[in-house]
């Protein structure tokens, strides 16, 4: 039993906190979210070449062969910046492909950070049901071609490729598309969306049906839960800083009793959710089968989704008016808490799938 | 990160578990379950077969007995005890008390009491708190006055546990109303029970149950080799314990035993999704809270330092579980049973309350917290 990262772990996170910490704060996060693309490509390349892009595709397409412990460490950094550029979507659709002849095309570019991704899975009306898919997939001679409207695809919009999923004859099936480039959107935590349309395109299909559709939902899933852990801890920390600096009544708000207490279950919860998103990375990568992984993540989104609702509103109710304001990042990190709690399924979802494995 | 147990650990667990299956008596299995009275020979004779086996104090030094253990065999140890369902081991003789004298005491006290502990020759209860100071510990009034090589003691105790039981107390006594610091005037002493001129009368619980006891000194005479640490440093005692006490208030193996009879008494109410959900976040708090507990773990490992203070969390967030598991006992139980498992359970709820009010009532190991871990 050992609760540390280990020493290339470590060593990992550490370079992208002084990365983000340097050339990602908080202002150089705002020209960011305020530009045209939504994305820095600068940035991007940086991730390459700290073998972001790499580290959890197999070593045979240039990656590194990681799981989801080993991206912990940088999915909390992301989470305490609010980093916006479509990490999570690339891994997910590079992840898809991984496991096809296709890979060596693709993964080498995902790789070098040349080709961005984005998973297409849901559509309106599916909310959290990953079966649900209304898009239909023809064969057409060799290929296929699909039919139908994919919604709220984070990434897309910068996407060079898509994997979408489809109804095939034989059930779900997933597949590699051109980007149909859909109208592009701002989310709620400022990341960028488009609803893809497909109308006969051509698409190449790839390895994998529901199956691996709810696996690398899970594991995605848990991927949030680590975001979340260090969205958090920005929220707590910055809180914590207010209560001992803001003045009413001739002293620091920190000493009234009322918001010490409220302090303390912010970290609490923030305690709890870490130890609930080492559970779901480490079942990610070590579970023997699916139920049990299922298991592991369920429980760990349900609490990372209350821990995230607790902790941001408290941490903008702590702030008082100041919390609401756009300037300061406490209200930045309450918008992606609130979309990660319900990222890949919120606590009603979950506690549905939790009481029914 | 790995979250496994290691194969050592998992040998340990099972050697454990089997010696339980073994030793730990039907009859007070069976009694812990309903949750029956346990009289205070059934915590003796609980406290003996560990004795005999010589796993009653894992935590102690191996030359006054303990197991040699690390922290997360005796977690483990503490987890399977739960699990099993075996009676508490009483903590005021075997952790506090011992862990004060192991701490300060002299090698004539350590001599004199801790063989005596291990035994269950000496049954032990704590003297904190007062009519007037529960929360607020320091403002102690119990006064100890020295003539010659004596203490006069005069005063109150309240929410004495199991006092009645008891054949020593020790005691936070103020013996310096004087000194500048309120803290400064308190000293720690260990009192023999049969001394003339103290009184014990019980306080009757609302589920109905004798556990807690007023206890009065009236000039009661105490050795005064019986003081523990200098004069006027109780309140040193008193902090190093605290650290102690939280520590083992997660209760985990306990709560997961329960967790499961709650699932089996309540499996006519686990269709209906509202209940359904509020035992699985239920759950999932004591997932969180057994691996949050191992984290602490790990780090006192790795670290060798003794907790800090943020392991009050262990228990704000065992004891909400543990009552939350027996609020959702009592909301599965049928409203029109009168059967004596489901009287138990309604008393059990009762009785469960107590658990973020003692050992430091969970605000203030909220103010704990705020002041030493977040610098509020």
């Amino acid at each position: 039993m050992n609760f540390d990262y280990n020493e290339e772990q470590q060593l990992l996170a550490d370079s992208v906190r002084r990365f983000l910490a340097k050339d990602y704060d908080f202002e150089a996060r705002r020209k960011i979210v305020a530009s045209e693309a939504g994305w820095s490509a600068s940035a991007w390349s940086t991730f390459a070449e700290m073998g972001l892009t790499g580290l959890v595709f197999p070593a045979e397409h240039g990656g590194f062969g990681g799981g989801a412990v080993d991206l912990m460490g940088i999915m909390e950094a992301f989470g305490e910046a609010l980093v916006v550029e479509p990490y999570l979507p690339t891994l997910m659709g590079g992840l898809a492909v991984a496991r096809s002849p296709l890979a060596r095309s693709i993964l080498p570019a995902v790789v070098e950070g040349k080709m961005k991704l984005a998973f297409a899975h849901a559509e309106k009306g599916a909310r959290y049901d990953l079966g649900f898919v209304k898009t239909q997939a023809r064969k057409a001679g060799e290929g296929w071609t699909l039919e139908g409207e994919k919604a709220g695809v984070v990434g897309a919009p910068m996407a060079d490729r898509l994997v979408v999923s489809a109804a095939a004859p034989d059930g779900v099936a997933l597949f590699l598309a051109e980007n149909p480039a859909g109208k592009p959107y701002r989310t709620v935590d400022e990341m960028r969306a488009a609803d893809p349309v497909f109308r006969g395109a051509k698409a190449e299909r790839l390895d994998g049906g529901i199956a691996l559709v709810e696996e690398l939902t899970d594991f995605a899933a848990a991927l949030v839960c680590a975001e979340a852990v260090g969205a958090m801890k920005f929220a707590c920390d910055t809180t914590l800083e207010y209560l001992k600096t803001r003045k009413q009544f001739g002293v620091p708000i920190g000493t009234f009793q009322a918001l010490q207490h409220r302090m303390v279950d912010m970290f609490i919860a923030q305690e709890q959710a870490r130890s609930m998103a080492c559970l779901a990375c480490s079942k990610v990568d070590q579970a023997t089968d699916a139920k049990e992984r299922a298991r592991a993540v369920s429980a760990a989104k349900i609490k990372i989704a209350d821990s995230a609702r607790h902790v941001s509103q408290e941490s903008v109710q702590l702030h008082g008016g100041m919390g609401m304001s756009e300037e300061l990042k406490v209200s930045h990190s309450f918008r992606r808490l609130t979309v990660i709690a319900g990222q890949f399924g919120d606590a009603d979802h979950h506690l549905a799938r939790f009481a029914a494995l | 990160m790995d979250l496994n147990y290691s194969p050592e650990e998992a040998a340990f667990r099972e050697e454990v578990r089997a010696w339980l299956s073994a030793n730990l008596p039907p009859d007070l299995k069976e009694k812990v379950a309903s949750y029956a009275h346990l009289s205070k020979d059934d915590l003796l004779r609980w406290h003996r077969i560990l004795a005999r086996q010589g796993w009653v104090a894992p935590a102690w030094p191996k030359e006054w007995g303990g197991t040699g253990w690390n922290v997360v065999q005796r977690y483990i140890f503490e987890e399977e005890l739960g699990y099993a369902g075996a009676p508490p081991l009483i903590p005021f003789g075997l952790t506090m008390c011992a862990a004060v004298l192991l701490r300060f005491g002299t090698e004539a006290q350590k001599k004199r009491f801790l063989p005596r502990i291990y035994d269950g020759d000496d049954f032990w209860c704590q003297g904190y708190s007062e009519p007037g100071s529960g929360s607020d510990l320091a403002s102690l009034k119990t006064r100890a006055v020295l003539k010659g090589n004596e203490y006069i003691v005069n005063g109150q105790k309240i929410w004495t546990t199991l006092a009645h039981y008891a054949d020593w107390i020790f005691c936070l006594v103020r013996t310096d109303p004087g000194a500048e610091r309120r803290q400064e005037g308190i000293s720690f002493v260990l009192i023999d029970m049969k001394t003339p001129g103290i009184t014990v009368r019980p306080l009757m619980l609302m589920d109905g149950a004798h556990e807690v006891n007023e206890v009065f000194f009236d000039d009661v005479r105490v050795a005064a080799e019986n003081l523990v640490h200098e004069e006027g440093k109780g309140w040193t005692v008193a902090k190093y314990l605290l650290g102690y006490e939280r520590m083992n208030t997660g209760r985990i193996g306990e709560s997961r035993r329960q967790l499961a009879a709650l699932k089996e008494f309540a499996s006519s109410r686990i269709q209906d999704s509202r209940f359904r959900d509020r035992l699985s976040r239920l759950e999932i708090e004591l997932m969180a809270l057994e691996i949050t507990n191992l984290r602490f773990l790990d780090r006192m490992r790795r670290t060798g330092q003794p907790p800090g203070a943020d392991v009050s969390m262990l228990k704000i967030k065992g004891t909400e579980i543990q009552q939350g598991i027996t609020e959702l006992m009592l909301q599965a139980a049928d409203p029109a049973a009168s059967d004596a498992f489901t009287e138990a359970v309604r008393r059990k709820y009762l009785s469960m309350r107590k658990t973020t009010i003692y050992a430091g009532s969970n605000e203030i190991q909220r103010n704990i917290i705020a002041k030493m871990t977040l610098g509020l």
